[in-house]
């Protein structure tokens, strides 16, 4: 029989308020092989870590159960000091008398008696356990970035300067993002395309980062350190190697009616196009949808100007396998369709979405920089924003989250209007103004106060579009009074949200996603650029709406803890996976059948059955993809799978001790 | 001959007398029946819609439940009364409290817990004959006719508990009209409230409401509008001074379906 310690901790007053400790030190002493129990009042803390050593040294324990917080915030240091003293890590077992027992019990008694109970069926647990080690397995040196945006780039570049490879898999033909379709950025109004785009050389051009441009993720196998993605990179229609990017192609294409992604559909592009003139690849991609050769088979007036011959409308699509041992998810946001939306008329041509009016304000935009009405190309005497356009929304349509980066845009395109223009009228509505950035409330107290933008606080109930101007209704939330307004534009803040991608994507790397769609961080303060799931890292909006500075810092920190992972030669594998006993398997799949991450396989053994020879089929468990979930363990008809440290007999002696 | 339960409400049997006739006569025509209920009341206007109104429920509620023991939908026609019957009902199916505090007052009828399902004319146009159907049955198509459909607020708010159309971009009495091969016409201002009530205490307010409501809609090339509510017509009708015509859509359909009112009800619209 083992011999057991118990230790139970005060946790200052969070366990010792609600839980008579005492009384549990007493009631756990009775217990079988129990011959040492104490409590301390902050178990965790260095000295309580002795006292444990010391206990297991002086009264020869074999068993240690330590009645504390939860498992998943010190279990590791508990086992960490087992292993100091020479004890196996998993001869200890944790009781949960915090977040399970006091924190939510408020009856003493009744709450020290739930204590007791959960200690006994520890120890009753621990008399169970056996010893068990843990494996190693490799990590590969390379990282996978998916998405190549700002926050993609980042990640990428402080990865691949430390000297390490990275691939990066961006579904569109170029990098850049969304940042690239910005005009100025806030709080400082410098110039987007001045700061992004050589980034996005440096990406293009560095020895450790390889793009892969047009291209998606088309399957993920593995886990951490050793992830196997397989990537599809779309055909392209033009040889990369050979094409010099000169633009013949483009400029001769016929057919233009193809509305412009990067430019809001704004404007058409080619069938051949590249997405905007500074591209990186300055590879251009065919359209097949919209391509006269693809589509009649006559044409091909790009191939005939191409010098270089890199026009290949036979291309297929290209399957790429390889190994990484981290993924960073950067895939970004999308604003939220407006259909919706009807009081805003979001259908008139003088109603545009916040990124449609960046593309509208920027020099190498649809209208060359000149700010105009769209309908008849006058020049707005007034343009009025509406801010939370879908975000602080908790209607089924809307968003129930703040976007975060409307106010501040918001406030940019306001300010960047009246510098321009003086004579034009600027109207904002809003609900709330939130600027808590570095030099934010600055910047949009300079918008108001000298630029003289007219803030008012309040919604738009409706916008009629009248031909010439347009006319919206709201309320003014600080007089009191219903506006019925003229005005020449809207620009409505229109929520954002994930890419419609990020969940397919987060699926196939088994992380986790929010009521929202945006990637879950493993821990909202202490781990915010990891996902749950190890080996998978966040950056930028897909995690929740972020602005650039934030988005480069987050991509910063996960670059930072990609190196971690990457910077070891193995990583330690849990040992707690899934083992088949084979007098009991018969081989029937069932636990193959559940598996989700393919750990199960079968092989022909030679058994000696009572005295007779011969070959069974049974289960075997690839303990380096087995992530110890217990699926197969409950499929088992014949009780053959167990999961080590928590086998049947382990729960089943747990449940004995709680129902004694 | 299917036929539906039916509650015409205050204003169908005096000002609006002609929304309720036209729609008898159509209905037949199309192959349904409406059988009013036995005793109705007044549906009680805006005082059912108050949080703490009790009582002033109770009318709505011995309509629901005539029907419901008829085993039939309850068809409205009027917009307010077909607004203030949704809402109570779905006080009666979703508010735990209020159905009780109702039931106390019901101890020899109730209990009832909001099982009627309540249906607009409208909607047994569209859900249960169809407008493809319809279109089949016009014998007056209204070619040529620049027809402005006009929703008012009290059809499609809320629209949880309404049910009725998307509230800011309706489509289904444009697909009507579409059906009785009119044109039809859509303007921004269709679903903004004329005034309603505010008619009695504040003219001018409610004028300028509805003058907004008419200008948009002739500004789109409307030359005539539909309505399924009393209060928007008169207040329209009041302001454009006959510019632009306002009608009940029953109207139009039974012209559509070539159809007149009968003797007895057409004395009632005189």
């Amino acid at each position: 029989m083992k011999r057991v310690g118990v230790f139970v901790c005060h946790c200052g007053t969070n366990i010792a308020a609600a839980v008579d400790v005492g009384e549990v030190v007493d009631k756990a002493r009775l217990e079988r092989g129990v011959v040492f129990s104490a409590e301390y009042p902050y178990m965790c803390s260095e000295a309580g870590q002795t006292m444990i050593a010391n206990a297991v040294k002086e009264h020869n324990l074999t068993g240690v159960v330590v009645s504390a917080c939860s498992p998943r915030m010190h279990e590791v240091t508990f086992r960490k000091a087992a292993a100091k003293i020479g004890l196996n890590p998993y001869m200890l077992e944790m009781a949960n008398i915090r977040e399970q027992c006091s924190w939510i019990h408020k009856d003493k008694d009744d709450a020290t008696k739930k204590a007791v109970s959960l200690t006994s069926a520890a120890v009753a647990k621990v008399h169970l356990n056996t010893p068990l080690f843990a494996g190693e397995s490799p990590v590969t040196k390379r990282a996978l970035v998916i998405g190549g945006g700002i926050a993609g780039i980042s990640v990428a570049l402080d990865v691949a300067d430390a000297g390490y490879d990275v691939d990066i898999v961006e579904s569109t033909p170029g990098i850049g993002g969304r940042m690239a379709q910005l005009d100025k950025t806030f709080p400082t109004l410098d110039c987007s395309a001045c700061i992004l785009t050589p980034k996005m050389v440096d990406a293009a051009t560095h020895d450790n980062i390889t793009l892969h441009t047009y291209s998606e993720v088309e399957s993920v196998e593995g886990f951490v350190g050793d992830f196997t993605v397989t990537i599809r990179k779309k055909a392209r229609s033009v040889d990369m190697k050979k094409c010099t990017g000169c633009g013949a192609c483009y400029d001769k294409c016929p057919a233009k009616k193809a509305p412009s992604e990067f430019e809001e559909g704004l404007s058409n592009r080619k069938a051949i196009y590249i997405p905007f003139a500074q591209a990186v690849p300055n590879v251009p991609v065919i359209d097949r949808e919209q391509c006269i050769k693809f589509k009649t088979g006559k044409c091909g007036l790009c191939e005939t100007v191409c010098a270089p011959g890199a026009i290949d409308f036979e291309q297929q699509d290209e399957l790429v396998t390889q190994k990484y041992g981290a993924v960073i998810v950067a895939t970004g946001f999308r604003p939220i369709e407006l259909g919706k939306f009807g009081e805003y008329a979001p259908e008139s041509k003088d109603v545009l979405t916040s990124l449609e009016f960046e593309r509208i304000t920027n020099a190498a935009g649809p209208t060359k920089g000149a700010l105009v009405r769209l309908s008849d190309g006058r020049k707005p005497k007034s343009i009025t924003f509406i801010q939370c356009v879908g975000s602080r929304d908790t209607t089924p349509r809307g968003k129930a989250y703040c976007s975060k980066i409307c106010c501040m845009y918001t406030a940019k395109h306001a300010m960047l209007v009246k510098d321009k223009y003086p004579d034009i009228d600027v109207n904002v509505y809003y609900i709330d103004v939130r600027s808590p950035g570095k030099n934010f409330d600055e910047f949009y107290r300079r918008a108001a106060e000298e630029y003289g933008v007219n803030y008012i606080k309040g919604q738009v109930g409706k916008v009629v579009d009248m031909g010439d101007h347009l006319v919206l209704q709201a309320a003014d939330m600080l007089d009191n009074r219903q506006i019925t307004a003229r005005t020449d534009m809207i620009v409505l803040a229109t929520a954002i949200e994930p890419l419609k991608s990020t969940k397919p994507i987060a699926s196939m790397l088994t992380a986790s996603i929010d009521t929202n769609g945006f990637m879950t961080e493993a821990h909202p303060k202490l781990k915010p650029v990891e996902s749950p799931t190890a080996g998978v890292f966040l950056a930028g909006a897909c995690h929740g709406p972020k602005d650039i500075p934030e988005t480069v810092a987050q991509a910063g920190a996960a670059a930072a803890k990609v190196l971690g992972l990457l910077s070891k030669s193995k990583l330690t594998t849990n040992p707690c996976v899934a083992a088949a006993d084979e007098l009991a398997c018969n081989g029937c799949s069932a636990c193959e059948s559940v598996c989700p991450y393919g750990a199960i396989g079968y092989e022909d053994r030679q058994i000696n059955d009572h005295g007779v020879r011969g070959n069974q089929r049974l289960a075997a468990v690839n303990t380096a993809l087995c992530q110890g979930c217990g699926a197969c363990a409950v499929t088992c008809p014949s009780g053959a799978m167990d999961l080590l440290g928590f086998s049947n007999r382990q729960i089943l002696a747990e449940v004995d001790a709680l129902c004694r | 001959m299917v036929v539906y339960t039916y509650y015409p409400g205050c204003t169908l049997k005096t000002q609006a007398a002609r929304l309720d006739s036209y729609a008898r006569v159509s209905a037949r025509a199309l192959g349904f029946e409406l059988e009013e209920i036995d005793q109705w009341q007044c549906c009680g206007a805006v005082y059912p819609l108050g949080t703490d109104e009790v009582a002033a429920k109770l009318a709505c509620v011995r309509a629901l439940m005539a029907a419901r023991d008829s085993g039939r939908p309850l068809v409205t026609l009027c917009s307010a009364c077909h607004h203030v019957m949704k809402r109570v009902n779905h006080d009666m199916r979703m508010d735990k409290d209020m159905r009780a505090k109702v039931n106390n007052y019901l101890e020899d009828e109730g209990p009832y817990g909001g099982e009627t399902e309540v249906l607009h004319y409208l909607e047994v146009l569209h859900k249960h004959l169809g407008f493809a159907k319809l279109k089949e049955m016009v014998v007056n198509p209204l070619s040529g006719r620049k027809i402005g459909a006009y929703y008012g607020c009290m059809l499609l708010r809320p629209s949880a508990v309404m049910e009725f159309d998307d509230p800011e971009n309706p489509t289904l009495f444009e697909n009507f009209l579409k059906a009785l091969g009119a044109e039809q016409v859509v303007f921004p201002q269709r679903n903004e409230c004329c005034g309603g009530y505010i008619s009695l205490r504040e003219r001018e307010r409610s004028a300028e409401m509805a003058a907004k409501v008419a200008d948009s809609a002739a500004r789109h090339g409307a030359e005539e509008l539909i309505t399924a509510c009393p209060l928007c017509l008169y207040n329209v009708n009041k302001t454009s001074g006959g510019k632009l015509p306002v009608v009940y859509f029953t109207e139009l359909l039974a012209q559509a379906l070539g159809v007149e009112a009968e003797e007895e009800e057409a004395a009632h619209v005189g």
